[in-house]
């Protein structure tokens, strides 16, 4: 599903991913790890196609395609998800009308008519009651004064909402209390089938307790210096990752 | 219904001004200048009663001895007004019996602009009145308003056929000499729109002038009358656009709105004149316009509900005079600024009879270079006792070159009176959309999700095909501003 080929990336002229290589393929879930700046964030920046980050040279294929030559929008129609570290506040604009826009760009794209707001909130009702969530979603604006916990539990139900293909989830477990850790996994595993794949950005391997992936990537200094199973996460808990950064 | 609304989709589609065209029609100009005799002039052209030309006259003394306003926050070079011509009108037959005799190439003009006029396509719910610099060419939809009672014409119209009203009323809200551009106004006013509405009846449809200046040199000083008779009701639209002159022009117009007992007029504006280029600055409208209202009757109602996206430099600040006890008056505003546009925009309210209330609710969002100011004053008279006013002005800044300034004044001279007065300014930024992009949400529809949802509260007054307009518009000019 997801080819990534050497790839190096960065941020105005500074080389941040310094040669990536990692194939992703349906029904798996990878997790990547690694201390602060290793370039974990820019590696999801890049995937989801933030005009501030570049990618120097290699290639990043999805379902076959080419993405670093899609748009953001473009990618998000092809399926790919962001489920961002820190969500933007956008004051003015409902929550489940915005989930309304973002359904209907991708009806529209598959020729299909788009659906009223009436039979919308039937669907998000459902996807809602799915993912245990309150009310308070629908009636108010998009991540307006949401604590973080809100904003991360919003980004799962626009994910529940879009069926992404492939789902990048960056730092979604930081600043998160047990409990909205509890509920943002039991809503990831929800969504999760043999169809889609997911991408786990995260410092800490406590949101690997909930969501059990299938690989794990340690990234060092923009390289990925080692690749494992769920076991790696787990030695990386106990030992540090002066472990396998200090090793290579 | 359709037709009319693709056509107003159609103008919107493309976001480079599109109103920028002349069109050719052998027209009626006056040599450039003023003076007494051109006043004269005027006057006679339009045949006018004597008490008009007195007006007129008394005017023009008026204004000799007054000075441009120089406390906006905007500025240009001083206006040379002698080098404008007052008096432009498109050549045509003596007397027009029917629409059919208006000359075609106007008619085309206000079709392009999607008013269309003659009787097969105008449009069903709302009666026009359509202004071609200087006069009026066409009004729609008389016979039906006449019906009911309702005066619908062209100001020289009415000056013919019911000049007793109109020497009741002109000048009872806006003095001759309340400021320097209604002054001149009053002195060389060409044409404009004239409404009554006869007590106890509620206008069946929507009322508009469509305000359209063609020829480069030449000013625009419309006139607008609107009463409101004993508990009646009528909603009014003004809309304008003129073509793309490197040269400045000037629009000074003046609005006047008068309602009587449990009396109510919703006045709505989408301003959209030429802002001179993007890049330069150069050309565009200077829009210097009076408008205000007095709510003269007990229980009576003014609304003024204005989104104001066009003109090289705005200047108006729609106003309620609450005389009545019990009246209210309103003020929602969205002004937009982009290029290099400067606005100065708000509202005066006016409280003198008891119980009387106001709010205002203001909108400014500023791009590129351009400067956005509100300037509202509050004002509450001894006896105005449990006056109240709400006044909420926010500001919205697209990128980082652009201004944004809050004028308020308040002023009350009675002890229960509850004046309250927010402010908020915020910003749309580049990771708002790509947010929005990355959940496959185009840049477009971003930014109109956004723009729509801060200046929801004025939309909302708008009538209905009129807020999807201005809300276009406003996503349309701000499309290449972002980012």
């Amino acid at each position: 599903m997801l080819e990534i080929k050497d790839l190096h990336a960065g941020v105005d002229g500074n080389e941040i991913i310094k040669g990536i290589s990692l194939s992703i393929k349906k029904g798996e879930i990878h997790a990547v790890m690694g201390p602060n700046g290793s370039g974990k964030s820019t590696l999801a920046k890049i995937l989801s196609g933030h005009p501030s980050y570049q990618a120097t040279s290699g290639e990043i294929l999805f379902d076959g395609k080419n993405l670093l030559e899609m748009e953001a929008e473009e990618r998000s129609l092809a399926g790919i998800f962001m489920g961002f570290q820190y969500p933007v506040e956008v004051p003015g604009v409902n929550n489940a009308e915005f989930l309304r826009m973002a359904h209907n760009a991708r009806r529209v794209k598959a020729g299909e008519e788009e659906i009223d707001p009436l039979d919308f909130d039937e669907l998000l009702s459902e996807k809602m009651k799915t993912l245990g969530m309150e009310n308070k979603y629908k009636e108010r604006n998009l991540n307006d004064g949401f604590s973080g916990g809100e904003k991360k539990k919003n980004e799962i139900l626009q994910m529940a909402i879009l069926e992404p293909k492939l789902s990048i989830l960056d730092e979604t477990d930081s600043g998160l209390d047990i409990d909205a850790l509890r509920v943002v996994s039991e809503g990831v595993n929800k969504l999760r089938n043999e169809n889609n794949a997911l991408i786990l950005i995260t410092h800490y391997q406590r949101l690997l307790d909930y969501i059990k992936p299938d690989f794990v990537h340690v990234l060092s200094n923009g390289k990925i210096v080692k690749s494992g199973g769920k076991g790696l996460a787990l030695e990386l808990e106990s030992q540090g990752y002066d472990w396998v950064t200090t090793a290579n | 219904m359709s037709d009319e609304q693709n056509s107003v989709s159609d103008i919107l589609e493309d976001n480079t001004y599109k109103y920028g065209f002349t069109t050719d029609v052998e027209s009626e100009t006056f040599a450039k200048g003023l003076d007494e005799d051109v006043i004269r002039a005027i006057s006679k052209k339009k045949n006018e009663p004597q008490f008009m030309l007195d007006f007129r006259l008394k005017a023009f003394e008026k204004w000799k001895t007054m000075k441009a306003p120089e406390w906006p926050n905007v500025h240009y070079p001083p206006i040379d007004f002698q080098n404008i011509s007052y008096y432009s009108a498109p050549k045509q037959k003596k007397v027009l019996n029917s629409l059919d005799e208006v000359d075609p190439e106007v008619m085309r003009t206000f079709e392009k602009l999607g008013i269309p006029l003659d009787e097969q396509k105008k449009l069903a719910n709302v009666a026009v009145d359509a202004v071609f610099d200087s006069v009026s060419v066409a009004t729609t939809h008389k016979k039906k308003l006449m019906e009911v009672g309702i005066i619908f014409c062209s100001f020289s119209e009415a000056l013919q056929e019911y000049p007793e009203l109109i020497e009741e009323y002109l000048g009872t809200v806006v003095p001759v000499g309340d400021n320097y551009y209604a002054a001149l106004n009053s002195a060389v006013f060409t044409d404009g729109s004239f409404v009554y509405i006869p007590p106890d009846t509620i206008s069946p449809m929507e009322i508009s002038t469509y305000f359209r200046i063609n020829t480069e040199e030449t000013g625009q000083f419309e006139r607008t009358l609107i009463i409101c008779a004993e508990n009646s009701y009528v909603s009014y639209l003004e809309g304008c656009t003129a073509p793309q002159f490197d040269t400045n022009q000037l629009h000074a117009a003046v609005v006047e709105l008068i309602t009587l007992e449990n009396a109510e007029i919703k006045y709505s504006t989408v301003q959209n004149w030429y802002a001179g280029d993007k890049e330069t600055g150069k050309g565009g409208i200077y829009n210097f316009v009076t408008k205000r209202g007095k709510c003269q009757g007990d229980n009576s109602k003014i609304s003024w509900t204005q989104v104001e996206t066009g003109s090289a430099i705005t200047w108006k600040y729609p106003s309620c005079l609450l005389l009545g006890d019990n009246t209210t008056g309103e003020f929602y505003s969205v002004a937009l600024t982009n290029g290099h546009m400067q606005a100065d925009t708000g509202t005066k309210m006016i409280h003198i009879g008891k119980n009387t209330r106001s709010s205002i609710i203001s909108k400014g969002i500023s791009a590129d270079y351009s400067s956005n100011s509100y300037r509202g004053q509050v004002k509450v008279g001894k006896n105005a006792t449990n006056a109240r006013n709400y006044s909420q002005c926010d500001s919205m800044l697209v990128g980082d070159k652009c201004s944004a300034h809050t004028f308020p004044y308040i002023e009350t001279a009675n002890s229960s009176v509850q004046v309250e007065h927010e402010a908020a300014t915020s910003k749309i930024s580049e990771e708002q959309l790509f947010y929005f992009e990355s959940r496959g949400i185009s840049r477009e529809n971003a930014i109109e999700a956004v723009i729509s949802g801060f200046c929801k509260e004025v939309f909302k007054q708008l009538p209905m095909e009129f807020a999807v307009e201005a809300q276009k518009l406003l996503t349309l000019k701000l499309e290449d501003s972002v980012g």
